[in-house]
């Protein structure tokens, strides 16, 4: 974070606003962004590691009190104690924060040197806020150095701390009516330059009364802002020029808050020690803590366009609405003539207004920006793109569940992702990041799918056959999603016939092509997938969710189009020993019943092929045959007689029905148990008439709702056998 | 495993509606995206290059300047498009840069713009480094260290030096918007805290990007057949190889010096097309130096990976360095540069 321009959002504050105990990077924090929208798609990656983390909690929370109780008391000859509570708060410390009632109490400890001043400097080096810190210990802390009782080091040490916690103070009235004693402080050299700081944080037009002589940078930035407020009282006479930086990025905490306030937003992160042993852990990035840059309004060359500006043209500018002030959506709404703009596009994938904002406003500039940065960022964080960058995982993941959220929020692909994933499938082994790897590819903007297909999913299909039933799963997942953001992006588009300059100025057609062939893609796939993994249930519920999906496009959607399942995933399911595959494929085969039914009824608006027809005819006859009638396959299947007769089936006709199907066997049994359950030996054939309809009944209420609107749909029951 | 088969039937289908033809007149972005698209689904590089040509260096370019960027060793760098950069305001640019870098320096302490610091930070432009008219200028950042005593004017140590450039970057330069400054490949010498701090403030400033760019040993051969092409007057260095064989605990180098005539004759054998280099002639020339290598040593180097090409012209590292000798070939070597930097930003 550069402090010029922290210094700028100061100067902004004390113009537009007269508190000062409202701070703006504070309630940048402070008010959680509600990506609601987006909270799903992190959910499943991150739960265990939050319900550990809460799990490890609640001892730790008691080990605290206790350290805090024995700091508070004071030193007891035990050194060993000593050094274990001291562990102890800075685990929970640099873990979760600390609440505002220990800080109130370690600063305390820490001021009043009763434990001496390495520990006092240990305390102050760990004392991270979780939420707030009380005005009052503040107060109360200050009152300590009037005691005199802590070292010079130590003071300086305090003052730091302060600095760098200012936004967390919950008011800053008390510690304003202090304003003397600070500036007092000023004539103590080692404190001067950190009290300044502290002073220029807190200054308001009441506090400048006196005027200082010298002429150190940090005095002169604190005189030069006295001055502005009341020029005649100042007789010193000051360069004004522009800028003043209170560099900050060394800052002790600096890297403790980061790794909170990411934990905070949901994110694991390492434990805070290693981030603390290595800071700048290779060379690769330069200056920054964290790959999304920092949100900072600040343009230079935006200014540069203001020749000569000085120092009270900066604070009065207000023809613009700073970034840092953006808090809630109706400002938004109020300011979006003259926002701001982040300096470096990247920002916004952390803040959810702003992703509004470039959602509705379509500047080519701005979308290049954040393609450029997003597409080299991504680049050069891949882990699998270079040797040597694994231990960098985590924090990819990290960074590709934050696009992934932005995504989401957005319900929009980023093109720079899609270019990513030409370059980095390819070399992708399938496990690196995979949750995330395959939530980008379902987010890929609707194309056409002919010409993405030799870039992406002909790699993504060499991984698939040659990977584990889990990932072809995983697959099958991410392409039903994909298949849905097409199609809730296509039907959108068709109503609100978009004025956007995109590809979806084509025709209906055309885009249906492209939806259908990621279909036959899908189907192709899962022919051949339930071949190699010989129709295991597990893969089979994986394929069907994506047909229940492809099925309703019609109804659903409101999109022209029925795409029905190739021969080789439909056979299998219908002969599967699983009720439930059974069950969805009765529930999907009602809704192709359904979707066509309402195509045949308009017709004229769109005309379907009528071999679709065909192919829904012929599979709705296989399987009244197999479920109902007891005649299977009666056309276009020869099975040699020998064969069947090899393995005893040879009146296998009549072993396919409601009862005598595989899947079924299991309920017709428990049905026939619970008519006489002292039965040995239970009569299938039974099973006929009113007993057949009774039979129906027990199995729509065993929860086969999906065969219930099947049989109803598709079968007249008169023809009870 | 069944043959994937494109599907036929769709609803109203229209043989013309093809999704493609919206990308034409399509915005910068989709632009971007199709090239990237071209890029991937073909060999990334074309199977020939021109050989540079003696100097193409405008009428009105300052020698002294030249002088510079020649017999340094330069780190490159990749650098997507620069926001709303402008020329004119140099002047404004080295003052803030100079804060920045001292702000920077002093951790924790206040500094101000225009203050009075040790350093100096000067921007120029590198007047007819470019190959079309339609390239932006070059320019050059120098960081000096001023002289202690206020009485002496004279110039300062300098410290580091950055420049960046574009050379025939036309394939960029059509995807983006006016807004944009395109100068994709940037050099840089000196401490790499600096390069660091210096690459930073670009980035907060106009919102680019830098990446490392390394070259890789394909690149690197295409470098020595380029190179060794061009014509010389007098050579001022040998001809020199530099593979790698990894095997622990240390790797080993093989170096493999050649007369530059020696190479220039045994590139003229291979050469059959004029003026251009295609990609058999650079693999043959390759393999010729490989069968020399392995009748005397029984080593096939081809086995190995090339890590450094030398020649008169110039000489470059797989780990992105590059130290160019001849003038007359600076725009001849940055424009192989630019495209490989341009690639890497796409």
């Amino acid at each position: 974070m550069s402090s010029q321009k922290k210094v700028n959002s100061w100067a902004r504050k004390r113009t537009s606003q007269d508190s000062s105990s409202y701070q703006t990077r504070l309630s940048a924090w402070r008010v959680k962004e509600d990506l609601n929208d987006s909270k799903s798609i992190s959910e499943c990656g991150q739960n265990n590691t939050v319900e550990d983390c809460e799990g490890a909690d609640g001892q730790t929370e008691n080990a605290l009190q206790i350290a805090l109780r024995y700091f508070e008391k004071g030193p007891i000859k035990t050194s060993q104690n000593k050094e274990k509570h001291l562990k102890t708060v800075e685990n929970v410390a640099w873990k979760n924060g600390l609440a505002p009632e220990g800080i109130d109490i370690l600063l305390s400890v820490a001021l009043s040197g009763k434990f001496g001043s390495a520990v006092s400097t240990r305390i102050f080096k760990c004392m991270i806020p979780a939420t707030l810190i009380s005005e009052d210990s503040v107060v109360k802390a200050v009152s300590w150095l009037c005691a005199g009782k802590c070292s010079g080091s130590t003071k300086v040490l305090f003052y730091r701390w302060l600095v760098a916690m200012f936004d967390f103070i919950d008011h800053k009235e008390q510690i304003n009516l202090l304003y003397g004693f600070f500036f007092a402080s000023l004539q103590d050299d080692a404190l001067c330059p950190y009290v300044c700081h502290l002073l220029y944080l807190l200054t308001k037009k009441e506090n400048v009364l006196v005027l200082f002589q010298g002429m150190q940078p940090h005095l002169q930035a604190l005189l030069s802002l006295y001055k502005f407020f009341v020029p005649t009282l100042i007789s010193v006479s000051l360069p004004m020029k522009k800028k003043i930086y209170f560099k900050n990025s060394e800052n002790l905490w600096q890297t403790a808050l980061l790794a909170l306030r990411s934990r905070n937003q949901g994110f694991p992160s390492e434990p805070l020690k290693l981030m603390l042993a290595n800071v700048y852990p290779i060379k690769r990035k330069w200056n920054s803590h964290s790959i999304i840059p920092v949100l900072n309004s600040c343009n230079y060359s935006k200014e540069s366009r203001k020749k000569r500006m000085n120092l009270s043209d900066y604070f009065s500018s207000n023809g613009s609405f700073p970034l840092e002030q953006l808090k809630s959506f109706p400002q938004l709404l109020q300011n979006i003539h003259c926002l701001e703009l982040p300096s470096q596009m990247g920002a916004v994938l952390n803040s959810s207004l702003l992703l509004h904002y470039i959602n509705c406003v379509r500047d080519e500039s701005l979308l290049l920006r954040l393609y450029h940065w997003l597409s080299q960022t991504l680049q050069e964080e891949c882990i699998w793109y270079k040797v040597n960058n694994y231990d960098h995982g985590k924090e990819f993941a990290n960074f590709l569940d934050t696009i992934l959220r932005a995504e989401c929020f957005l319900q929009e692909g980023f093109y720079s992702c899609e270019a990513f994933l030409y370059k980095s499938l390819p070399l992708w082994d399938g496990l690196c990041c995979r949750s995330q790897f395959l939530q980008l590819v379902s987010w890929i903007p609707f194309s056409s799918f002919s010409e993405v297909k030799p870039l992406l999913f002909d790699h993504l299909s060499r991984l698939f056959f040659t990977s584990s039933i889990f990932f072809k799963c995983s697959v099958l997942q991410c392409l039903k999603e994909l298949l849905q953001n097409w199609l809730l992006w296509l039907s959108m588009d068709v109503h609100v016939k978009s004025v956007r300059n995109s590809p979806l100025e084509t025709t209906l057609g055309g885009s249906m092509n492209s939806v259908s062939e990621l279909i036959h893609y899908v189907g192709w796939l899962s022919t051949t997938a339930v071949r190699l993994e010989s129709n295991r249930t597990f893969l089979l519920h994986f394929i069907l969710d994506f047909y229940e999906k492809v099925c309703d496009i019609y109804i659903n959607y409101n999109l022209p189009l029925v795409v029905l399942f190739p021969p080789g995933v439909f056979y299998p399911v219908l002969l599967s020993l699983d009720s439930s595959i059974l069950n969805q494929l009765c529930y999907i085969m009602d809704r192709y019943h359904k979707n066509l039914t309402a195509a045949k009824k308009n017709e004229i608006e769109f005309s379907f092929s009528s071999k679709t027809y065909q192919e829904f005819n012929q599979y709705l006859t296989a399987m009244v045959g197999c479920l109902w009638t007891s005649k299977p396959f009666q056309k276009g299947l020869y099975i040699d007689p020998e064969v069947l007769g090899n393995a005893s089936v040879a009146e296998y006709k009549k072993s396919l029905n409601l009862v005598h199907h595989p899947a079924f066997l299991s309920y017709t049994v428990s049905f026939l148990l619970q008519e006489c359950p002292e039965e040995r030996k239970v009569n299938m054939s039974s099973i006929r008439g009113k007993k057949w309809n009774w039979y129906l009944d027990y199995l729509f209420s065993e929860g086969l709702h999906g065969l219930k609107h099947f049989i109803r749909s598709s079968i007249h029951r008169s023809s009870v056998p | 495993m069944d043959s994937y088969d494109a599907p036929e039937l769709t609803p109203r289908q229209d043989a013309s509606s093809r999704l493609k033809d919206f990308f034409i007149g399509a915005t910068p972005l989709q632009k971007r995206l199709e090239s990237v698209r071209k890029q991937t689904s073909f060999i990334p590089t074309p199977p020939r290059r021109k050989i540079p040509q003696g100097s193409q260096l405008q009428e009105d370019v300052d020698p002294q300047k030249f002088a510079v960027l020649l017999h340094k060793q330069w780190t490159l760098y990749s650098l997507t498009p620069l926001y709303k950069f402008s020329y004119t305001d140099f002047k404004e640019y080295s003052k803030l840069l100079t804060a920045f870098i001292a702000a920077e320096k002093k951790k924790g302490l206040a500094v101000e713009v225009g203050d009075d610091f040790n350093i100096k930070v000067i921007f120029s432009t590198l007047m007819g480094v470019k190959g079309t008219e339609r390239d932006p200028e070059a320019f050059l950042v120098q960081i000096l260290s001023k002289s202690q005593l206020p009485s002496e004017h004279k110039e300062g140590k300098v410290l580091w030096t950055g420049w960046f450039c574009c050379v025939f970057g036309d394939s960029l330069l059509e995807t983006v918007s006016e807004d944009f400054t395109c100068l994709p490949l940037f050099l840089a010498n000196g401490a790499e805290t600096n390069t660091a701090i210096i690459g930073t403030w670009f980035q907060k400033t106009f919102d680019c990007y830098f990446r490392p760019l390394a070259i890789s040993s394909f690149n690197l051969s295409w470098m020595a057949a380029m190179w060794t092409a061009c014509k010389m007057d007098h050579y001022m260095a040998t001809t020199e190889f530099l593979w790698s064989v990894p095997c622990s605990p240390h790797s080993l180098d093989i170096s493999y010096a050649i007369h530059p005539e020696d190479a220039k004759a045994l590139w003229d054998n291979v050469h059959k097309t004029p003026g251009e280099v295609t990609q058999e002639e650079v693999d043959l020339f390759m393999d010729c130096l490989y069968s020399h290598f392995h009748r005397h040593f029984k080593i096939h180097l081809s086995a190995t990976r090339l890590v450094r090409v030398s020649t008169s012209v110039a000489s470059a590292h797989t780990d992105g360095k590059i130290k160019i000798l001849c003038p007359k070939y600076l725009i001849g070597v940055l424009a192989y540069l630019t495209e490989l930097a341009v690639f890497q930003i796409e």
